[in-house]
C-alpha cells in the first residue's frame, strides 16, 4: 500500500513538472468550453440589420422599434438604397436587410395588404433561415396586435415550446459532448502515454525487475488520472454553470457516479492502448484517431446520428462516449433519474469491466 | 551452489542468433564480467537472467531459482541496472532514490551503509533533477537505486558506457567495495581494459562465448610471443607485414602494430628482418605482454 502511494505521488510529480501535460489537462477544457460556448455558437444574437425605410410612417417606425428591442437584432445605420445594402452585405456589416416600400402604411389600410421585403445573407443558410423566421414572427405579431378582433376564418396558430431548454441556450447541447471529449483526452490519451513513457525511458525494465507487482503499475498509473479527470470535470461544470448559465437539473451525485464509470472505461481503454504500443507517439496517435474522432463524430453531439448512413449508426453502438453523452444529457439537462438511464449505465459498466479485464490480462510482465 | 547458472541458452531474433548456446556459472561473491563488443548479445543475456526475456531454449537459474518459473522470487532478490540511463529525468536525486527504495519495500535509512560511499558523492546535488546530471553522476545514482534494496545478485549492463575515464575508474572502485560486502555481481562492458578488474570474465562475440576464465589465465593462455612494432609510416608497415608469409596476424593497436609470427620461437630480430625497408628511421619493435583485447582478437579470428 505504501508502495502504491509512493508510486502515485511520483505520478503527480510527472504531471506537475511537465508544462505540456498541464496545458492539456487544465488549458484544454477551459479553451474548449470558451470556444464552444462563445465562438462556435450556433445561436443567433445581435445580428446586424439595415433598414431601408421608404415609407416613414407610423407602422414602419413601429416595426423598426420592435426589431430594435429584440435581442436577436442590432439595427445599424439606415440604408440609403439598394446599392448601399449590397455594399454593406459585402463588407459584412449586416446579415440581413428589411425594405419598406413607399406608402407601406397607406397600402395596409387601403388595399388591406402591404408588402415588405426581407433580404438575408444566405451564405450561411442556417442563420439566414433563422433570421427570416425571427423577422417574420416580429412582423406577424405586430399585425395581430393591430387588429386583434379580426377573425380570419380557419386560422391555425402554432404554439411553440423548446422543452428542457426554454431559452434555447446552445451551451446545453455541447457541454456533455465536451465533457466526454475531455475524458477521452485526459483519461485515455494521457494515461496511455504515461505508461508507454516508462517503456520508452527504460524505467519499465527496472519496475518489472522489482518486488512491485506489475499490475500495480497499471493501477498506480490509473489513479492519478482518475483524480485529474474528476478535477477537470468539476472545472467544466463550474464554467458551465457560472459562465454559460447552464442549469444542472438532475442529481449531482448521479452525474458524478456516471462520470466515474465513464472515466474508468476511458482509463481501461488507455491502459489497453499502452499495452499494444511501444512509443509515446504511437499511443497518442492511436488515442486520437481511434478514440477522439469517433467521440466527435459518432456520439451525436456534433452531427445527429439519425442522419448518418446505416454503417455509421451501427458503428456508433461500440463508442462508449455515445452512452455517456446520452446519460449526461438526460440527467443534467432533463433532470431524469437513474431509472431512465440504467440501460446505458449497464452497457457502460459492461464495457468498462470488459476493457479493464482485457487490459490487465494483456499487461506484459516481460519485455516482448 | 553457484549464484548464477546458465546452461545452453539460445535466443534468436528472427534470423539473428543473439545468444548462441551460452553456458557459464557465477560463484557467490564473485565479480563476473561479460566482455564483448556492441551487439555481442550481452544485453539479451542480462534480460534473460533478470527474467525480462524468455530464452528460446536452455535453462538459467539465479540463486537456484529458475528464471522462467520462479521469476517473481528472482525479481525480489536481484538488482538490475539497465544499459541505458533508466531513472526518472524529471525527479530529483532524492526523489528517485526515495521512490525506488519505497517500491522495493525498504527505506534509504535501512540500507544506507550499503550506498553510503556512492551516495555521499552525489548528495550535494540532492535537489537536482536526474536529467540535469552528468554522465558519471547518473551512473552513481542508478547504482544507488539498484542497490537500495540490498540485492543478493547485482546485474550491471554496461554501467560505464558513455562515462569519462575518471568516473569509470571510480565506478569500478565502488564495485570493488561492494564485492567486499559479499554481493555477487555480473557486469558487462565493451571496454577490454576493464576486464582485468573482474574476478572472472567471459569473452563473448556474436552470441557465442569464446573463453571463460580469470583475466590472468586468459592472458597466460596466449600461445605465442606478441610483438609491438611501429615506424614513421605505420600504415605502410601494416600493409607490408601482412604480406609477409612468416607473419601470422598483424593489426593496429593504439600507436603500435601488434603481431604474432608463425614460428613460435621467433624474437624481435625476426620481426625487424621482416619489416625490411621500414627498419630504418623511427622503427621500433619489442615483445609485449598481451592484453585482454589481444586475446579477444586472437579468439575472435580463431587462429
Amino acid at each position: 500500500m505504501k508502495q502504491l502511494f509512493a508510486f502515485i505521488r511520483k505520478e503527480f510529480y510527472h504531471v506537475f513538472r511537465d508544462k505540456r501535460t498541464l496545458l492539456i489537462l487544465f488549458g484544454f477544457p477551459v479553451v474548449q468550453i470558451i470556444l464552444f460556448g462563445f465562438a462556435l455558437s450556433s445561436e443567433v444574437k445581435n445580428i446586424g440589420i439595415a433598414i431601408l425605410d421608404n415609407a416613414h410612417d407610423v407602422h414602419s417606425e413601429q416595426i423598426i422599434s420592435r426589431i430594435n428591442t429584440s435581442a436577436y437584432f442590432q439595427v445599424k445605420a439606415p440604408a440609403r438604397g439598394y446599392k448601399d445594402i449590397e455594399r454593406r452585405f459585402k463588407e459584412g456589416d449586416i446579415k440581413c436587410a428589411l425594405v419598406f416600400p413607399a406608402g407601406f402604411g397607406s397600402d395596409l389600410y387601403k388595399t388591406g395588404g402591404a408588402q415588405v421585403q426581407i433580404i438575408a445573407d444566405a451564405s450561411d443558410p442556417n442563420t439566414a433561415t433563422t433570421l427570416t423566421n425571427y423577422l417574420n414572427s416580429i412582423i406577424s405579431n405586430y399585425q395581430q396586435e393591430l387588429n386583434p378582433t379580426a377573425k380570419l376564418s380557419y386560422r391555425i396558430v402554432p404554439e411553440m415550446r423548446a422543452l428542457y431548454n426554454e431559452e434555447q441556450n446552445g451551451s446545453l447541447n455541447f457541454i456533455p459532448g465536451v465533457i466526454a471529449l475531455i475524458f477521452m483526452i485526459v483519461s485515455t490519451a494521457l494515461t496511455s502515454v504515461a505508461v508507454v513513457r516508462e517503456k520508452e525511458l527504460g524505467t519499465m525494465e527496472i519496475l518489472l525487475v522489482s518486488p512491485f507487482r506489475p499490475i500495480m503499475v497499471l493501477i498506480a498509473k490509473a489513479v492519478p488520472y482518475l483524480v485529474l479527470s474528476l478535477i477537470d470535470f468539476i472545472i467544466i461544470l463550474v464554467l458551465a454553470v457560472f459562465l454559460l448559465n447552464v442549469e444542472i437539473k438532475g442529481s449531482l451525485v448521479l452525474i458524478f457516479a456516471e462520470s466515474i464509470l465513464f472515466i474508468i472505461t476511458c482509463l481501461s481503454l488507455g491502459l489497453l492502448i499502452s499495452n499494444v504500443t511501444a512509443s509515446q507517439q504511437a499511443a497518442m496517435l492511436m488515442s486520437m484517431m481511434g478514440m477522439m474522432l469517433p467521440t466527435l463524430l459518432l456520439t451525436g453531439f456534433m452531427f445527429p446520428l439519425e442522419n448518418m448512413p446505416k454503417p455509421f449508426q451501427v458503428a456508433s453502438h461500440i463508442v462508449p462516449s455515445k452512452y455517456y453523452y446520452s446519460i449526461i444529457k438526460a440527467v443534467m439537462l432533463k433532470g431524469l433519474g437513474f431509472s431512465y438511464v440504467w440501460k446505458e449505465t449497464l452497457i457502460l459498466a459492461g464495457m468498462a469491466t470488459g476493457l479493464l479485464f482485457v487490459a490487465l490480462k494483456n499487461f506484459k510482465i516481460r519485455l516482448s | 551452489m553457484s549464484s548464477v547458472s546458465v546452461k545452453n541458452i539460445v535466443k534468436t531474433y528472427g534470423e539473428v542468433r543473439a545468444v548462441d548456446d551460452v553456458s557459464f556459472e557465477v560463484q557467490k561473491g564473485e565479480l563476473f564480467g561479460l566482455i564483448g563488443p556492441d551487439g555481442a548479445g550481452k544485453t539479451s543475456l542480462f534480460r534473460i537472467l533478470t527474467t525480462l526475456l524468455l530464452a528460446d531454449s536452455g535453462t538459467a537459474t539465479v540463486k537456484g531459482l529458475d528464471v522462467v518459473k520462479d521469476y517473481r522470487a528472482i525479481r525480489n532478490k536481484v538488482g538490475y541496472m539497465p544499459g541505458r540511463f533508466s531513472l526518472y529525468q524529471d525527479l530529483t536525486i532524492e526523489e528517485n532514490l526515495t521512490f525506488f527504495a519505497t517500491v522495493f519495500g525498504t527505506t534509504i535509512a535501512e540500507n544506507y551503509d550499503l550506498i553510503k560511499d556512492i551516495y555521499e558523492q552525489i548528495r550535494p546535488f540532492n535537489n537536482r533533477r536526474a536529467g540535469k546530471l552528468s554522465g558519471g553522476m547518473k551512473q552513481k545514482l542508478a547504482l544507488c537505486c539498484a542497490l537500495i534494496h540490498k540485492p543478493e545478485v547485482l546485474f550491471l549492463d554496461e554501467p560505464t558506457t558513455g562515462v569519462d575515464v575518471v568516473s569509470r575508474k571510480e565506478f569500478w572502485e565502488m564495485l570493488g567495495q561492494l564485492k567486499k560486502q559479499g554481493i555477487t555481481m555480473v557486469v558487462s562492458t565493451p571496454y577490454m581494459d576493464e576486464a582485468t578488474l573482474c574476478d572472472r570474465i567471459a569473452l563473448i562475440q556474436s552470441g557465442k562465448i569464446l573463453s571463460i576464465d580469470t583475466p590472468d589465465a586468459i592472458i597466460q593462455n596466449f600461445p605465442k610471443p606478441l610483438f609491438a612494432a611501429k615506424s614513421n609510416h605505420i600504415y605502410e608497415l601494416l600493409k607490408d607485414l601482412r604480406k609477409e608469409p612468416g607473419v601470422e596476424n598483424c593489426y593496429a593497436f593504439g600507436e603500435y602494430l601488434h603481431l604474432t609470427l608463425r614460428s613460435p620461437e621467433a624474437d624481435a630480430m625476426s620481426v625487424m628482418k621482416m619489416a625490411g625497408r621500414h627498419s630504418g628511421e623511427g622503427f621500433e619493435v619489442k615483445m609485449v605482454t598481451p592484453t585482454i583485447e589481444d586475446c579477444f582478437i586472437r579468439l575472435m579470428e580463431k587462429i
